[in-house]
């Protein structure tokens, strides 16, 4: 409590009470397999997923496609630990199992978590911070770098277009490495060009031994990514 | 503790930048305090004796006033998912979400309290009471308003919603903070006693806040 009061108002790089805990070059604790057996989940009284299972191995990915409404946003929620599942078990096989799900994780989803009153720069400082990051100026240009934002980094983020606002928002994944990425949809607003980078920082996190599970209907262009379409009532 | 001391930080630069609802409160609370003395009118005793009262119930709205934004600002724009999907336990955010919002809303009131007492006549002990029963009480305030406000998080319009569900709980901290300085300014009646009754609900809020506003929070998402 005593370090709360007295953090100051702006974006500290970190606590001098508080070392940092992992720097945006570190690599992650990896998590060696995400496992999913027989999930059901039901929402508002429907049963949006039923028995459904799977399986991704670090260096691997899911692109979950489907209609509207097949349940790939709550697919991605149960994941993240947003909402609990009805039946059915979740294994990060190989992670530290006393910490939760939201420690080696990455949430990104159709919303951008981007507040209109800040700059681009508090805005990362933040979520650098909030995600166990180094939050220092450096770091946070670096982590806009690969999005091609850093030239932004002191505007408001009241005047960035939906497509910057969406890179902003998955910038956050180089904040705090963390094994597991979780992605709502993350080309939307997105141009080609940008669509080329993502798919560049896609493509290095499966090589450094990631995860990615993205729900998505265009093609996110990383062969890896095998499909995973859902279908109404089944898994 | 690295990443609630940021979350506090931020909620505090966000209540005080422009939309953030931090000066709200207090304006509120000097508008209804400032018309109390001319709906009265020109009886001092009376505005003497009403006096505490008159600034507790103020103190009440204004805390209200802000809530219903505690939540469903970070919901709007999806923090609120990143926030509950991190590795910090639920209850700690809440807790340190409720702080933040009291620093930013309540503590100017508590500030201006006194200034607010001299126009209702009070004496200068009176005035001291109201001040040290609203800086204790009104943590409670807002730590059981955050229930409200996360019970609410999915409404639009929640605020009228917040008031009903949250001012019947309050009565003990407003029964408790008025008979306190009431006991400070008249002779028989003691200070301490429920000074320290008030203390204790604030210390409830602090427990009962936090956990009960987590489960309201986790259950909004189903």
């Amino acid at each position: 409590m005593v370090a709360m009061f007295a953090a100051p108002f702006r974006a500290t790089p970190f606590h001098p009470l508080m070392p940092a805990l992992l720097s945006p070059l570190s690599s992650f604790d990896s998590v060696a397999r995400l496992q999913v057996r027989d999930l059901t989940v039901d929402r508002g009284g429907r049963r949006v997923l039923d028995g459904l299972s799977l399986d991704v191995a670090a260096g691997e990915g899911l692109a979950v496609t489907g209609q509207n409404g097949t349940g790939k946003s709550t697919l991605l929620r149960v994941l993240a630990g947003l909402l609990k599942p009805t039946g059915g078990e979740l294994t990060f096989v190989g992670a530290d199992p006393e910490r939760s799900i939201g420690a080696f994780s990455h949430y990104v989803g159709h919303l951008d978590a981007v507040k209109s009153q800040e700059t681009v720069s508090e805005t990362m400082a933040f979520w650098a911070t909030w995600l166990g990051g180094a939050a220092d100026i450096d770091a946070i240009e670096d982590a806009l770098v690969p999005l091609e934002l850093d030239h932004l980094i002191e505007l408001p983020t009241a005047f960035l277009s939906a497509g910057q606002k969406r890179r902003l928002a998955l910038s956050r994944l180089n904040v705090a490495r963390r094994p597991i990425w979780l992605l709502d949809e993350p080309t939307s607003a997105l141009d080609v060009a940008s669509e080329g980078r993502f798919a560049a920082m896609m493509d290095a996190h499966l090589d450094a031994g990631g995860l990615i599970v993205a729900a998505t209907h265009a093609p996110l262009g990383v062969s890896r990514l095998s499909a995973f379409p859902l279908t109404f009532g089944e898994g | 503790m690295r990443a609630l001391a940021a979350l506090f930080a931020r909620d505090l630069r966000l209540a005080v930048k422009v939309g953030g609802g931090a000066p709200m409160g207090v304006l509120f609370f000097l508008v209804v305090v400032a018309l109390m003395p001319f709906s009265i009118g020109p009886d001092l005793p009376l505005l003497a004796r009403i006096g505490p009262a008159v600034l507790w119930i103020g103190a009440l709205l204004a805390t209200l006033l802000g809530l219903d934004r505690m939540f469903q600002a970070d919901r709007d724009d999806g923090s609120l998912d990143v926030l509950l999907a991190g590795d910090q336990p639920l209850e700690l955010v809440v807790l340190v979400k409720g702080l933040a919002h009291w620093v930013a809303t309540s503590l100017p009131l508590v500030v201006a309290a006194p200034f607010m007492g001299l126009l209702l006549n009070m004496s200068g002990l009176a005035i001291g009471a109201v001040t040290a029963t609203l800086l204790v009480g009104t943590p409670s305030l807002t730590l059981i308003g955050m229930i409200g406000a996360a019970l609410t998080v999915s409404l639009r319009r929640g605020g009228v919603l917040i008031a009903i569900l949250v001012l019947p709980l309050t009565v003990p901290t407003l029964v408790f903070g008025v008979g306190a300085v009431l006991g400070a300014v008249t002779d028989p009646a003691p200070f301490l006693s429920p000074f320290l009754v008030l203390c204790a609900l604030t210390l409830v809020a602090f427990v009962v806040g936090p956990i009960a506003a987590a489960a309201a929070l986790r259950q909004s998402q189903g």
